[in-house]
C-alpha cells in the first residue's frame, strides 16, 4: 500500500500544467518507477500526485521535416528501443534504455521520467548528452527548448520548474547523421541494476575511415550530474585511429571527471572504470562507424 | 516402486496456477496491521518515548513500547527444546527491547487500521536514547573495556570452545617436521541474507482464551513452544498453522515475529492482527548468515601430504544469540572432517555479540564458511607446492569409513572420490587446467574446484524426532499428515513417494496434507538441517509399515487367510507367493468402514526417534573468465557432483542442486550486507543494492550424482537440501586464482575488490 494523499489524473498537457499551477507541492507521476520507490522509502510519503500517464500528446516518435527526431516524453523504454526510427537513426539510444532495470520496468518507465528524475545514473542520460538532445519544456508562459547539458543542476535537481512539463526530446539531424555511438552501462550484475558508471562515446570518421572527425564522450555517475568531456573531444579531433590514441583517450578521460567515493563504489574503482570504459566504448563506436584501430 | 521416479511435484499445479494459498492469501478481511517501530541507533538504551503525535494519526489504534511488554526473555533458535538447562538456547530478548543492540532493533509496535496509518504513526514517534558507540566487528567487541551488549555476557563473548585431533599441538608438530612447508592465511566470509521470495508474514487472533497464529514458518511446533515461553503462557493455549510457504532457507527456522504478533492480538481483544515484514526489514532486521573470520595454518610435506592444520574462527553473532555458537562449531567441524591430517589438527572458535543484525540459520549452517577456509587453503597449499589441486585433494581428503572423533558420526558411504572422478571427466578438468596454465592479457580464464562433506541431521548434538499419521479412506486412498514441513524444497512429493514405496499404494492415491496445524499435526521439529528425507523419512517408513500390517490383518480376516500370506502391491491385496489378486484394496477399505460385523477405521501413527547420522559429500568445478580491466568474473561452466545416497526423485534432486548453486553464486560474486561503519545503519537493505544474482547472471548449471545407497537412510538416502550451496564460492575463488595468480581471501569476489587486488598484484598498471 503506497502512502499518497491524492491522485489526480489529467488527460492533456494543458490540464497537467493547470494542475501543477494549482498544486504547489504536487509530484508528476508517469510510469511511477521512480516516484513509487521514493514513496515507499518514505521520502515522498503523503505526497499528492498528478498523473500524466498515457496522455496521447506525450506519446510517439516522429521524424520532423528538417530531419529532427522527436521523442514524446512519455515513451516507455520499451517503446523507444523497439521504434523503427530509433533503430535506424539512433540505435545507441535504444540500446541504452534497454539496459534499464528489467523487462517489467522497461514497459512502464518513460524516457521523460528518466530525465526529469535528475539522477546522474539515468541510463538515457549519457547517450542523450552525446546526441546533443534538446529538451522541450512547456508551461503557462509557453514553450522553450534547452540543450540537455544545461538541464541537470545537481543530484535529483534539474532546471525544470515546478509548473513546467517536459513534453518532448529532440535530436537534430546534424547530431546523429553519420554519427555512430556506443553506451556501456557498468553494473555489478547484468540486469536490475543502477549504473556504477555509464559511458557513452560516439564518433564521426573521415571518409577514408582512418581519422576521427568528431568524438563525443559523456559519463553518468562520474560526477553529481551526467557530464560531457569537452577537452578530450577537442583534443581527439583529427586524430588517427591508432592504439596509442585509444590509450591516451582513456587516460585523458580521467582529467575530466570527478567521481566521489560512496559505499556503492570507491573513487579509485570508478576512475578505473572511467578509463577502461572510455577505451571500450570508443573502440566499439569506431567499429560501428566502419573503422578499425591500427588498420 | 516409487523411489527413484521423476514424479511431478504434488503441489506443482496449485503453485503454477496460483491456487496454492499462502499466509497472505488467508488473512481475514477485518485484520488490523501490526508494525514494528525500530531504533535509529545501533547501540544504547531507550530512555523515553513521546507518542502524542503518533496516537493522533487517523487509523492508529494502539502503540505498545518496550517498557510495557512482559518481563520475560526467550530464545528464538529453531532447535528442539532441551529439558536440560545447560543445553537450552540462550534466552536473550524480550518481545520489545529497552536495551538497543542493533540498528533497527524492535523497540515498540503499532497496531493500526492499515499499512499507511501504521507507517505514518511510526514516523511520528519520538524516542530519546542514551547512545553508545556501535560495535560492528568481533575485534571491537572483544576489546577490553568496551560496553557489554548483554549484561549476562560480560566481554561480549558468547562462547569460546576448542578441540584437538591427535596427540601433539600444531606447534609441537611444526617443530618436529623440519622439512614441512607452512601455508598461513586468514579467510573471511561476509554476512548475507536468505532472500526467500515470501518475506516473513503471520497473523494472529484469539479463539476463547487461546491464541491462533498462522505463519510462514519452517518450524510450527517450535513456534508454539517459543510463543508460550515469550508470553509466559501454557504451550497448549497456542495453536500454530503453517500454510504453503515461499521459501525459508533457515531464516524461518527462527521464531521471528510470531511471539510479538501473538502478543498484539491480546491487546486488541483477540481481533486478528497481521504482521508482514517488508523486504527492507527482512534484509536488515531478521537473520543473516554469520560473517566469520578464520585464521588458518597448515603444514604439508613436499609431496603434498597434509601433516597438520590450525584453525581459529571469530563468528560475528550480531545483536542476539539465535543459533549462536552452533554455527561456527559447524565451520570448525567441516574444516576438521574434510581433510585427513597425518599428525593432527586443532581448532578454536569464538562467537561474539556485536551490534550487527543477528546471525541465524542459513542453508549450510556454518559449513559454507568452514568450506571456504578449507578449500581456499587446499588450493593455496597446492599452489605453493605447484601441485594439481585435484591431486592434492585425492591425496588428503576424508577417507572411506571416517568417524568423527568427537561426534562419532560416520561416513557410511563415501562417494567423495567418485564425485571428484566423475566431475574431472565430465568437466574436462585435466585439459582445461593445462590449457589455461599460463594466461596473459586482460581477459584470462581458469578452472577451480572445491569439495565438502555434510552431516545430514543434527544427531547426536540435538534430538531428532519425527512423526507421521496415515488415515485410510473408503476408496483405498489415504491422507498422510507429516509434522515435517514443505517449504518449497519438495518434501511433500518426497514423502508421497516414500509412502508409496512402503505401502504399495500408488502415489495418486496418497493425499499429503501440506499444512501443519499444531492442534492436529503429529509432532516434528520442522524443516532444517538436511534432515527431512532422512529423519522424517524414517517416520514415513515406520508408519507405512504399520498401516500395511493393519490393512493386511483386516483383509486376511475377510478372506480367511493368514496376514503373512498377503502383500499390498499397486492398490491390491495379493497372495505373497502366487502374486494373484486376493482383494482390491478399495474393497477392504470400504468393508472396514461399513462392515456391520466389524467396522474399523484403519489408521496408523508413529514417531521415529532417529539416533543416527551420516555424511553426504560432493564437489564443485568452475570455469571462469576474468575481465581484469573492469574486475568482472564470468562463469563459463559450473558443475556440482553430489554424493547424497539414493535419490528419491532425481528431477527434484537436480532442481534442489540448481537452487543451491545459484545461492552459492551470489555468495561468491556479489551478495553482502553493508552497513555504515560509524552508525551501524544498513546501507543496502533492498534488492537493488543487495546484489542477489538475476537469471541473466546465472549460467547453465550442470549437475551430476553418485548414488551409493546409505544403509542408515530410510531409502538409502542422505542429505541434499543444503549441500549444493556449500562448494560453489571456494571453487570460483580457486578458478580466479588459477586464471590470475591472485588469491582473494574474502567473499564476495566483487568488482571493486578485484580491481583493488589486481592493482596490488600489478595486473592493472
Amino acid at each position: 500500500m503506497y502512502d499518497f494523499e491524492s491522485f489526480y489524473k489529467v488527460e492533456t498537457v494543458d490540464e497537467a500544467i493547470e494542475a501543477l499551477e494549482k498544486q504547489d507541492e504536487a509530484i508528476v507521476i508517469s510510469g511511477g518507477s521512480d516516484v513509487l520507490v521514493k514513496i515507499r522509502e518514505g521520502k515522498l510519503a503523503g505526497c499528492s500526485l498528478i498523473s500524466i500517464h498515457n496522455i496521447p500528446e506525450l506519446k510517439g516518435i516522429r521524424l520532423l521535416e528538417d530531419g529532427t527526431i522527436s521523442i514524446g516524453a512519455a515513451q516507455t523504454f520499451y517503446e523507444v528501443t523497439n521504434n523503427e526510427l530509433v533503430r535506424r537513426y539512433i540505435p545507441i539510444l535504444g540500446n541504452a534504455v534497454d539496459q534499464a532495470g528489467g523487462p517489467q520496468l522497461r514497459k512502464v518507465g518513460t524516457i521523460g521520467g528518466n530525465i526529469c528524475n535528475g539522477a546522474t545514473s539515468a541510463d538515457s542520460a549519457s547517450t542523450l548528452f552525446i546526441l546533443n538532445a534538446q529538451l522541450v519544456l512547456k508551461s503557462k508562459k509557453g514553450v522553450h527548448t534547452i540543450p540537455i547539458n544545461e538541464f541537470y543542476l545537481g543530484p535529483g535537481k534539474t532546471i525544470r520548474e515546478h509548473n513546467e512539463l517536459l513534453t518532448e526530446i529532440r535530436i537534430p539531424r546534424k547530431d546523429y547523421e553519420q554519427f555512430y555511438g556506443h553506451y556501456i552501462k557498468y553494473g555489478k550484475r547484468k540486469a536490475m541494476e543502477i549504473a556504477t558508471l555509464g559511458c557513452a562515446c560516439g564518433v564521426r570518421l573521415s571518409p577514408d575511415k582512418r581519422k576521427v572527425e568528431e568524438v563525443r564522450l559523456s559519463y553518468g555517475v562520474a560526477a553529481p550530474t551526467p557530464i560531457r568531456c569537452g577537452s578530450i573531444e577537442a583534443w581527439a579531433c583529427g586524430k588517427e585511429l591508432k592504439k596509442d590514441f585509444v590509450e591516451l583517450f582513456g587516460k585523458k578521460a580521467l582529467e575530466e571527471v570527478n567521481p566521489r567515493s560512496s559505499w556503492r563504489a570507491s573513487k579509485e574503482f570508478r576512475l578505473q572504470l572511467v578509463e577502461e570504459l572510455a577505451k571500450r566504448a570508443l573502440i566499439q563506436a569506431v567499429t560501428y562507424a566502419g573503422g578499425e584501430i591500427d588498420a | 516402486m516409487s523411489i527413484g521416479k521423476n514424479i511431478t511435484r504434488v503441489d506443482a499445479e496449485l503453485k503454477v496456477t496460483g491456487e496454492a494459498k499462502y499466509t497472505a492469501d488467508l488473512v481475514p478481511g477485518n485484520a488490523l496491521v501490526g508494525k514494528v517501530v525500530r531504533s535509529t541507533i545501533a547501540n544504547g538504551v531507550v530512555k523515553s518515548f513521546n507518542l502524542e503525535a503518533a496516537l493522533q494519526v487517523p487509523g492508529v489504534i494502539k502503540i505498545v513500547t518496550c517498557f510495557e511488554v512482559p518481563d520475560c526473555q526467550y530464545p528464538t533458535a529453531g532447535h528442539p527444546w532441551s529439558v536440560e538447562a545447560s543445553h537450552q538456547d540462550i534466552a536473550d530478548r524480550k518481545l520489545l527491547n529497552t536495551r538497543v543492540r542493533t540498528y533497527g532493533d524492535d523497540i515498540a509496535a503499532i497496531i493500526a487500521e492499515n499499512d499507511v496509518a501504521a507507517e505514518r504513526g511510526a514516523r511520528e514517534i519520538q524516542v530519546e536514547y542514551e547512545i553508545y558507540e556501535p560495535i560492528l566487528s568481533t575485534k571491537e567487541a572483544m576489546t577490553p573495556g568496551v560496553v557489554d551488549i548483554h549484561k549476562e555476557f560480560p566481554g561480549n563473548v558468547i562462547k569460546n570452545t576448542e578441540f584437538r585431533v591427535g596427540e601433539r599441538s600444531y606447534e609441537e608438530i611444526k617443530e618436529a617436521e623440519e622439512d614441512a612447508v607452512e601455508v598461513e592465511a586468514t579467510y573471511r566470509t561476509q554476512a548475507v541474507q536468505h532472500c526467500h521470495i515470501e518475506t516473513p508474514i503471520s497473523y494472529a487472533y484469539m479463539e476463547n482464551d487461546r491464541i491462533v497464529i498462522v505463519s510462514s514458518t519452517q518450524i510450527p511446533h517450535i513456534v508454539r513452544r517459543v510463543v508460550g515461553q515469550a508470553l509466559d503462557i501454557p504451550w497448549g493455549k497456542i495453536r500454530v498453522i503453517k500454510p504453503y510457504i515461499g521459501g525459508g532457507f533457515g531464516n524461518k527456522q527462527d521464531v521471528l515475529y510470531e511471539p510479538l504478533n501473538a502478543y498484539l492480538t491480546t491487546l486488541v481483544g483477540g481481533r486478528p492482527v497481521k504482521m508482514e515484514i517488508s523486504r527492507e526489514e527482512t534484509l536488515a532486521c531478521t537473520r543473516t548468515r554469520h560473517a566469520i573470520e578464520m585464521q588458518t595454518k597448515a603444514l604439508v610435506r613436499k609431496d603434498g601430504r597434509l601433516i597438520a592444520r590450525q584453525f581459529a574462527a571469530y563468528s560475528n553473532q550480531g545483536a542476539y544469540a539465535s543459533h549462536a555458537h552452533a554455527i561456527v562449531a559447524n565451520s570448525a567441524n567441516e574444516f576438521k572432517q574434510i581433510y585427513n591430517d597425518a599428525e593432527g589438527m586443532q581448532a578454536q572458535c569464538f562467537t561474539v555479540y556485536t551490534n550487527m543484525p543477528t546471525g541465524g540459520a542459513m542453508r549450510g549452517y556454518g559449513i559454507p564458511q568452514g568450506a571456504f577456509a578449507s578449500e581456499c587453503q587446499a588450493d593455496d597449499i597446492a599452489y605453493k607446492l605447484q601441485m594439481d589441486p585435484l591431486e592434492y585433494r585425492l591425496m588428503n581428503c576424508v577417507k572411506e569409513g571416517y568417524e568423527d572423533p568427537h561426534t562419532h558420526i560416520k561416513f557410511r558411504t563415501n562417494g567423495i572420490r567418485a564425485c571428484i572422478d566423475k566431475g574431472r571427466r565430465e568437466f574436462g578438468w585435466d585439459e582445461k587446467r593445462e590449457k589455461y596454465k599460463k594466461q596473459t592479457g586482460t581477459v584470462r580464464r581458469g578452472v577451480g574446484m572445491a569439495i565438502f562433506c555434510y552431516k545430514t541431521g543434527v544427531y547426536p548434538i540435538s534430538l531428532e524426532t519425527a512423526s507421521c499419521r496415515m488415515v485410510l479412506n473408503q476408496d483405498g486412498s489415504l491422507q498422510m499428515q507429516m509434522g515435517a514441513t514443505e517449504i518449497g524444497q519438495g518434501a511433500d512429493t518426497a514423502f508421497t513417494q516414500m509412502a508409496s514405496e512402503t505401502t504399495g499404494i500408488t502415489e495418486d492415491k496418497i493425499h499429503i496434507v501440506t499444512a501443519q496445524d499444531t492442534d492436529i499435526t503429529p509432532f516434528d521439529t520442522g524443516a532444517y538441517a538436511s534432515r527431512q528425507s532422512y529423519v522424517s523419512g524414517k517416520a514415513v517408513k515406520k508408519t507405512g509399515e504399520l498401516l500395511v500390517k493393519k490393512i493386511l490383518k483386516y483383509a486376511a480376516a475377510m478372506v480367511g487367510m493368514e496376514r503373512e500370506q498377503l502383500r499390498l502391491v499397486n492398490n491390491e491385496i495379493v497372495d505373497k507367493n502366487s502374486k494373484e489378486l486376493v482383494l482390491p484394496l478399495e474393497t477392504v477399505a470400504t468393508t472396514a468402514f461399513y462392515s456391520l460385523e466389524h467396522s474399523k477405521h484403519i489408521t496408523a501413527e508413529a514417531t521415529s526417534q532417529c539416533r543416527d547420522n551420516t555424511f553426504a559429500s560432493g564437489v564443485c568445478f568452475a570455469e571462469v573468465e576474468v575481465d581484469i580491466g573492469v574486475g568482472k568474473i564470468e562463469i563459463l561452466n559450473i558443475l556440482n557432483v553430489h554424493d547424497s545416497g539414493t535419490l528419491i526423485n532425481p528431477k527434484l534432486a537436480e532442481a534442489q542442486v540448481h537452487g543451491g548453486m545459484s545461492m552459492g553464486l551470489g555468495y561468491a560474486l556479489g551478495e553482502e550486507l553493508l552497513f555504515n561503519q560509524e552508525t551501524g545503519k544498513p546501507l543496502n537493505d533492498n534488492l537493488l543494492d543487495y546484489k542477489l544474482p538475476t537469471s541473466m547472471d546465472t549460467p547453465d548449471l550442470q549437475v551430476g550424482f553418485i548414488e551409493l545407497s546409505d544403509e542408515t537412510g530410510p531409502y538409502g538416502n542422505k542429505a541434499l537440501g543444503e549441500p549444493p550451496a556449500i562448494p560453489v564460492a571456494p571453487a570460483i575463488r580457486n578458478a580466479v586464482l588459477h586464471a590470475t595468480d591472485v588469491a582473494i581471501d574474502s567473499l564476495p569476489l566483487a568488482p571493486q575488490k578485484l580491481i583493488c587486488e589486481f592493482r596490488k598484484h600489478g595486473l592493472i598498471q
